[in-house]
């Protein structure tokens, strides 16, 4: 474990170049450039909740904020594990050239949708103030907040990076997959909404989780409860041990499937 | 003397291609048949082992598809070998194919340092020796353009600068790489036999008999995935080309 942080230390670079590469592809010639993690949201969020607020009217105070902050997390989560997923293939050319540890190209995607996303946060602190929420200070633990959530996040690209080595229909799958995953999670809709058998499975999703502190912490200005935590914690860690376990089971075979 | 690659009873298993199985619908297929897996295996190496001395220079000689890239690469640490071990004392620096890192959106300029990252340098090395890369691939103009718009020789070019910008313990060339017009080919091969011959470890693969003598003192000659022979170059060319012909 600690040989292996080791090892990455000595990569920290090639993780910076890789993670600066795709934010920088990301908005190569377009004219407002990175301003476009901030517009993105904000256009978004603009649609659905005029959509939302006039076709089903959901009871939610603030509906703007309560809508950006949980398409943020979702939107994260999506555009990293997708990105995470096609990684390994996406590298093959240098993984059959050079030894490089492999799990630096899953890790440098979701890392460059990490930082994105950080500049999407703006969007909702912008949106924050022109609705004149106010600002709590249960802030301070947004960065455990991210952390479980980017915790989580690599743990799901590093196991679907390595699915997708192996079966190639999961490029389909996933984007199904991603899809019911959107609608079962309470983003755009209050989680008082679904009948109360589904109300109480919702505890085992773990975007929903995260979704529900992040909400408390930056919205409500509630400190989350331990088991709130603890349930977060178990998630993250529970599926980045699982996404590192198979995929230093398997990382030997990609060479020859890729 | 002190050894800088011991190769140690490797053996390479590779299942062919059209019994790869990359998709549900034919896993299923598979499993439903019930049948054995009709595996049609293929060893590229069987028991291989040789040594390099520190500073030595060692040929691998054979036919094509006999192996000899299969074993570059696992001297370099790309595959791992089915049966067997390989160690290796020291950095190594592949020269296996140039611009394999280039990403074409970025410009010159950033895939140097890319590139530079990928090879395992440090960011200070790179750096330091940033003007060196560019003045060698002859690139300046055209260094803050995305790599797309290149000519292919440009790639190359640029490729070729970066991976000999550094003088390695162990050297790995697969065939002895010259590229660009005349002009430049021949500061390529100035470069290689600078880089060769300074007290580095090289492992070379070649089919030149005559790059091979120039530089190897000693050869490892397999064939169709067995060893053949291991020891002199001028001995292990003369069997080789003996059978060949």
């Amino acid at each position: 474990m600690i040989k292996n942080l080791k090892q990455l230390w000595g990569y920290n670079w090639l993780l910076q170049e890789l993670i600066v590469r795709d934010l920088k592809i990301k908005y190569r010639r377009s004219v407002l450039g990175y301003l476009w993690s901030v517009l993105n949201p904000l256009l978004m969020m603009t649609i659905m909740t005029i959509v939302f607020s006039n076709m089903f009217r959901f009871d939610i105070p603030n509906y703007p904020v309560y809508l950006l902050a949980g398409q943020l997390i979702y939107t994260f989560f999506s555009e990293s594990t997708s990105m995470a997923m096609y990684s390994i293939l996406g590298g093959a050319a240098l993984i059959k050239k050079v030894y490089l540890p492999k799990y630096i190209f899953p890790l440098s995607r979701v890392l460059s949708c990490f930082t994105t996303m950080l500049f999407s946060m703006l969007a909702l602190f912008i949106v924050m103030m022109a609705t004149a929420t106010s600002f709590h200070i249960t802030l301070v633990l947004l960065p455990v907040v991210l952390i479980y959530l980017l915790l989580f996040c690599i743990g799901f690209g590093l196991l679907l990076s390595v699915l997708m080595v192996f079966f190639q229909d999961m490029q389909h799958l996933y984007g199904v997959f991603l899809t019911a995953f959107n609608y079962l999670t309470p983003i755009f809709y209050p989680a008082n909404l679904l009948p109360p058998w589904l109300q109480n499975l919702l505890v085992l999703n773990p975007l929903y989780d995260i979704i529900t502190i992040f909400r408390k912490v930056v919205i409500y200005g509630e400190w989350p409860t331990l088991t709130e935590h603890l349930l977060c914690i178990c998630f993250s860690m529970g599926v980045l041990i699982l996404g590192v376990r198979v995929f230093k089971k398997n990382q030997n075979k990609f060479i020859l499937y890729v | 003397m002190e050894k800088a690659i011991i190769v140690d009873n490797v053996s390479m298993r590779f299942n062919l291609a059209s019994e790869r199985v990359d998709n549900i619908k034919e896993l299923l297929i598979r499993k439903l048949k019930l049948k054995n897996a009709t595996f049609e295996e293929f060893w590229a190496l069987r028991d291989i082992s040789f040594s390099i001395a520190k500073g030595e220079s060692c040929a691998l000689i054979g036919a094509n598809g006999s192996g000899k890239s299969t074993m570059l690469k696992i001297i370099s640490g790309v595959l791992t070998p089915t049966k067997g071990r390989v160690a290796v004392n020291g950095s190594i620096a592949p020269l296996i194919e140039l611009g394999a890192g280039f990403d074409y959106e970025l410009t010159g300029r950033e895939n140097i340092f890319l590139n530079g990252a990928i090879l395992g340098h440090s960011k200070r090395l790179m750096l330091a020796k940033y003007d060196e890369i560019v003045e060698f691939s002859e690139l300046k103009d055209f260094i803050d353009v995305p790599v797309k718009n290149y000519s292919s020789g440009m790639v190359a070019r640029l490729g070729f600068s970066i991976a000999t910008i550094v003088k390695p313990e162990i050297l790995i060339v697969d065939e002895i790489l010259a590229v660009g017009d005349q002009a430049f080919q021949n500061k390529c091969h100035k470069r290689m036999e600078e880089m060769m011959n300074g007290g580095t470890t090289v492992v070379l693969v070649s089919h030149s008999a005559a790059d091979i003598k120039r530089i190897c003192s000693k050869a490892v000659w397999i064939d169709r995935g067995n060893m053949r022979f291991v020891g002199d170059v001028d001995e292990a060319l003369k069997y080789y080309q003996h059978t060949d012909t």
